[in-house]
């Protein structure tokens, strides 16, 4: 196959301050270390994805979905759900009835 | 039912499994029971599984009584299908009631499935036994095994090298003769790649074909559970299984499914395959070339037309699965901040801090990398340049195969550019190792089906698998023209070096 070409040593690293601000956004901290090198990797496939620039895709529609986006409908009926206990089984922290997290408000 | 299937039979001897069609076989005889070939699984399993590093977890115990279970059905004539009685092992992100699901990430360690996946309730309704939970790159991200936070899996065939991934223990787990067959998910190859570098067959469904419920969600618009088998019947008698309605899954389409055994031997006739120029080209592996250019000179002895098509876009695909499969991640990852499962990180000022030091020390280097790229084409400002692009993109890939369809039964080609590579020799350059999805990421995007069945090894003993890829809901075609091959040249009685070939 003609693979795009790939991206060169010399790729543009993102910019520091972006990976930061991508991080906050995902709820990742991360390491200085981590930061430096999403940045040059990120750069660089960043930089590969530019070949799709050379696609004119006036007038398509977006394919969000391989199959027809239609609601589907069932009758509202009460069914079984999953156990409280089993619900709460893998968290780290409960009180037996609910999940249990840091103080949200001061 | 008229069925040949192939491979000799090796149970209870200690030296492993034959194909789930010799074993569906020699129950039916009576030659064997389920209970001895469970036996004979965990044998092997003890004796190789130290040098493969396929399992996460097995529980012995209640393998060995569904197997009693399935013995007693048979002495009374109750046997529930193809698969009663045969062992399968489970890719560690499809979820078991009361089983361990880590989808190899140290932020699941010590999960335990409340519920089970659709898939495995039917594996269970049909008497097939779930054995294992086995290795793949964390969430399913990754071609190599690499990316798991617990071992490393080798190839059976070369243990220096990767059996591929992200179903990466389904595939060695069938090749070294662990067990006969294996349930995986494909979201960008994961079924398809490592089959073909492990020498098994491997079948990604349509999209919509098999209920995705109770599977760990990566990118929801592309993935598909699928089957690993030593033989083709296997793969059929999973799909035949597993396949079909589920008002749990939304996306998982209530189209009838087709009987997939009934017609398993019976070849097509007129088969007209459609040959892409686009997969022969750069990039190739000139040895891995001549397996796929010999397979389809067989379907071509066989009275199959071998037709050039044009795949024009694919040179996109691998850069467009790139932005919408990590953008996708991004999203369905959000699930995991240390609150409602999984692990939460001591280091924490307040909820915010909670979540992003659970997710940045829990997450592995590559989940990590995707979420970022994910946030990134889906941030304001960059969602237009990148993710929209690249649906539209996805629209014209579609198209492609489309208008491929119109010439052609069935799109024929390679699954990867290489046999398998060695572990760690990809490991620092992400680019490098997407780069070795593009033939199979295509599928994903348009929601077609494609399966990877064994065409032939390498001079130095490495597999390489054929790749046919057919319209939407015609799995039934693909797994009688991959029996063609198989009957014509059949591959099961070549064994790995570490199951004694």
């Amino acid at each position: 196959m003609t693979q795009p070409q790939q991206a060169t040593e010399t790729s543009p690293a993102l910019p520091l301050s972006d990976v930061a601000r991508i991080a906050r956004l995902a709820r990742l901290k991360l390491t200085e270390n981590e930061l430096a090198i999403y940045a040059n990797q990120l750069g660089k496939i960043l930089e590969f994805m530019t070949v799709l620039r050379e696609v004119d895709t006036t007038g398509i529609e977006p394919m969000i979905s391989a199959v027809p986006c239609e609601n589907v409908f069932r009758d509202d009926l009460i069914v079984e759900s999953l156990p409280r206990k089993l619900a709460l089984a893998n968290a780290p922290k409960t009180d037996g009835k609910s999940f249990l997290v840091p103080n949200i408000l001061g | 039912m008229t069925l040949e299937a192939g491979g000799s039979l090796k149970t209870g001897s200690g030296t492993g499994t034959s194909s789930l069609g010799s074993l569906f076989k020699a129950l039916n005889s009576g030659t064997t029971t389920s209970r001895q070939i469970v036996e004979s699984c965990l044998n092997a399993i003890d004796k190789r599984d130290g040098s493969i590093g396929a399992f996460l977890h097995i529980d012995r115990e209640r393998a060995l009584q569904a197997a009693e279970a399935s013995d007693l059905r048979r002495s009374t004539g109750e046997v529930r299908g193809p698969l009663d009685g045969l062992p399968i092992s489970i890719k560690d992100a499809i979820c078991e009631a009361g089983q361990p699901a880590t989808c190899a990430s140290r932020i699941l360690k010590g999960y335990v499935s409340p519920y089970s996946a659709t898939v495995i309730d039917r594996l269970n309704a049909a008497g097939a036994i779930p054995l294992g939970r086995v290795n793949l790159d964390e969430f399913a991200m990754g071609s190599s095994s690499e990316n798991s936070a617990y071992q490393l899996t080798h190839n059976p065939w070369d243990l220096t090298r990767t059996p591929g991934g992200s179903s990466s223990g389904s595939a060695a787990s069938v090749a070294a003769r662990m067990v006969p067959g294996s349930l995986g998910s494909d979201t960008g190859g994961s079924i398809r790649q490592p089959a073909s570098l492990c020498g098994v067959v491997g079948l990604k469904p349509t999209y919509g074909r098999v209920s995705r419920y109770g599977l760990v969600a990566f990118a929801s618009s592309l993935e598909q559970i699928g089957p690993f088998s030593l033989d083709v019947f296997g793969a059929a008698a999973l799909l035949q299984t597993i396949a079909g309605h589920d008002p749990h899954d939304s996306t998982c389409v209530n189209t009838p499914t087709e009987d997939y055994l009934q017609t398993l031997d019976t070849p097509l006739t007129d088969l007209r395959i459609g040959v892409p120029k686009e997969y022969f080209g750069e990039g190739l592996d000139p040895e891995v070339q001549k397996i796929v250019e010999e397979a389809l000179a067989v379907y071509a002895s066989r009275g199959a037309k071998l037709i050039p098509v044009e795949l024009p876009h694919s040179k996109y695909s691998v850069a467009t699965y790139y932005i919408i499969a990590p953008s996708e991640a991004s999203s369905n990852l959000a699930r995991f901040d240390g609150i409602h499962y999984g692990y939460r990180s001591p280091n924490f000022a307040d909820l915010e801090s909670l979540y992003a030091a659970s997710r940045g020390e829990g997450f592995g280097s590559e989940v990590k990398r995707r979420i970022m790229l994910g946030t990134y084409a889906l941030s304001a400002g960059y969602a237009d340049k990148y993710y929209v692009k690249a649906l539209q993109i996805r629209r014209l890939i579609r198209q492609d195969f489309d208008a491929a369809f119109q010439q052609c039964d069935v799109i024929a080609g390679p699954v990867t550019p290489t046999p398998a590579f060695k572990l760690g020799e990809l490991a620092d350059d992400p680019l490098a190792m997407y780069l070795s999805d593009i033939y199979t990421i295509a599928a994903n995007l348009a929601g077609i089906p494609a399966i990877s069945i064994p065409a032939g090894w390498t001079a130095s003993g490495l597999p390489v698998g054929l790749q046919l890829q057919g319209p939407v809901f015609t799995e039934s075609r693909l797994l009688r023209a991959a029996r063609m091959l198989e009957i014509d040249r059949p591959w099961i009685d070549r064994l790995p070096p570490v199951a004694g070939g």
